[in-house]
């Protein structure tokens, strides 16, 4: 009954827990990693100017002003696009279960949306800016909306229906046994039992929204005011940091990583604030 | 008395599989019906035809009629959904809606619209549970989540859910199977209870259950019904050498 442990199992055992380990203190550190460089290198440029000011002028060469431009931009943009895009991919989502299920129609669908969520978003971003052009647009923040919701769309439905194909089918079952429609299933049953799962796809969404420069480059294009009609361009935090960063000047660099920092601080209170919603919501969820 | 329940010449399919073969039966009203046979017999598939479940499953098909009051259920123009709030279904294991307790039972009446108000709501899911003997236990916590309960309590649960929608028969597929001795008695003792008001079905595969249970025994063998007769007479003088063979537990 001695463990010996040089028998084969044991070291191959041993081997795979440390690659294990070893994997999760690599992804670990990469984000303390991350954190820690905008932080150290944000932190002194962070002042509640940066927070509550426009860029004024000379902002460009380190002087005074800050980027409420461009936090409210994304705001705007990536709240716009995630509401957009949360107002299709539901009732598509929804649709995929009800009525197509498995069937090939079903699977066409799904593969199309899989092709869409890896579509590089400067590829987005391009498609918007020849719409754009061949429309006569100028860039504003209403095409940036567009953009991201159209980018976000595959992410929010496929990651749904990975939850609701989860729905059991019992539950179902059950609806549909004291006389519901497909539809009632729908909306009164498995919206709820799916609604933690349906905020974190919405939140998956919005962090790659607010996250993305590409698209919006072209699309909503760049101001130092802050826009006020759907119609204008505006600015946005990834574009920010892009700007800042490429600058000569040492204090408009550490401005660029105080962007950075704001962008990770939204998220992060988007992500915590959704972690509280889910677990509140998910009180009468069937585990 | 005019039987509640008439399936006439029924042959069902999944894919080329011939599962129902030639289904000629009466269900009598008011009294409960107990379906046996040994596993694979085609006694839980009769059951789902009743209230239209069985098209639920992709590749199926259906010949033949199912008539409830005369009326053929598998008619173009009947509405499925009226046909399942008339015909209740208790399953195999109890699924309880993502919902509070109260909005389970709720649910149906809602979805129907059968109540005009909050209260008359209220009034309806306290009886409904009182019915169903859970009242008691849970009226202090109505707004709890359902998935608290316990199975047995959670079988009572969807038994209310089911009456909620007023309907006149109720199906049970091996209803007590999930659950421990104590839940099943109760829910035996609901069932006996509800006979004088609902036609009751019930599929099983215990014999003793379906001895305390039943008026009225069908039973089935390989997807055909070898024979139907009130239980004293089946019990005590089957007709068929393969329900002989089941009652004396030799296969």
């Amino acid at each position: 009954m001695k463990k010996n442990p040089f028998a084969k199992r044991h070291i191959i055992e041993t081997c795979m827990k440390v690659i294990m380990l070893a994997s999760l203190i690599l992804v670990t550190g990469t984000l303390g990693l991350i954190l820690w460089t905008i932080i150290k290198n944000g932190i002194p440029a962070m002042s509640w100017e940066m927070l509550t000011q426009v860029p004024k002028g000379g902002f460009y060469m380190g002087k005074e002003g800050g980027i409420l431009n461009a936090i409210i931009g994304s705001l705007y943009l990536a709240g716009g696009g995630t509401v957009l895009a949360l107002v299709c991919s539901l009732p598509i989502a929804l649709y995929l279960e009800a009525y197509l299920g498995e069937s090939k129609w079903g699977s066409y669908v799904r593969l199309a949306l899989d092709v869409l969520w890896g579509i590089p978003t400067i590829v987005y971003g391009a498609f918007g800016f020849a719409v754009m052009v061949s429309l006569g647009l100028r860039a504003s923040l209403l095409a940036g909306i567009i953009v991201l919701a159209l980018i976000e769309l595959p992410i929010m439905t496929r990651a749904m229906d990975e939850v609701i194909c989860r729905m059991p089918l019992e539950v179902e079952q059950a609806a549909l046994a004291v006389g519901s429609t497909r539809l009632e299933v729908a909306l009164r049953v498995v919206t709820r039992q799916m609604l933690p799962g349906i905020i974190t796809a919405v939140l998956l969404a919005f962090g790659r929204g607010i996250g993305d420069a590409a698209s919006v480059l072209f699309t909503a294009g760049y101001t130092d005011r802050i826009v006020t009609s759907l119609f204008r361009p505006t600015a946005s935090l990834p574009l920010a940091v892009f700007f800042q960063l490429g600058s000569p000047f040492p204090e408009v660099r550490a401005r660029g990583y105080a962007a950075a920092f704001i962008l990770t601080v939204i998220v992060l209170i988007v992500s915590f604030g959704a972690r509280l919603l889910s677990s509140r919501l998910g009180k009468y969820t069937i585990k | 008395m005019e039987p509640h329940i008439q399936v006439k010449d029924l042959n069902a399919f999944y894919g080329k599989q011939h599962v129902l073969k030639n289904i000629n039966i009466e269900i009598p009203r008011n009294k409960i019906t107990v379906i046996m046979g040994p596993s694979g017999c085609g006694k839980s598939t009769l059951l789902k035809t009743f209230n239209r479940f069985f098209e639920l499953t992709e590749y199926t098909r259906l010949t033949g009629n199912v008539l409830i009051d005369g009326q053929d259920i598998y008619n173009r123009d009947v509405d499925v959904t009226e046909v399942r709030k008339v015909v209740g279904l208790l399953a195999q294991r109890p699924a309880v809606l993502p919902m509070s307790i109260f909005d389970n039972v709720a649910y149906g009446m809602n979805i129907h619209n059968m109540k005009k108000d909050r209260n008359k709501t209220r009034e309806a899911v306290q009886h409904y549970l009182e019915i169903a003997g859970l009242w008691e236990e849970v009226h202090t916590r109505l707004h709890d989540p359902a998935t608290g309960l316990s199975i047995g309590q959670q079988q009572r649960l969807c038994l209310a859910r089911g009456l909620a929608v007023e309907p006149e028969i109720i199906l049970g597929d091996e209803p007590t199977s999930a659950l421990d001795p104590i839940s099943s008695q109760n829910i035996e003792k609901r069932l006996i209870e509800l006979k004088k008001d609902y036609t009751i079905v019930i599929v099983t595969h215990t014999l003793r259950q379906a001895k305390r249970l039943a008026d009225h025994v069908i039973y089935m063998y390989l997807g055909e019904v070898a024979e139907t007769n009130s239980a004293p007479e089946i019990f005590t003088n089957p007709k068929h050498e393969r329900t002989k063979q089941y009652l004396d537990g030799i296969f």
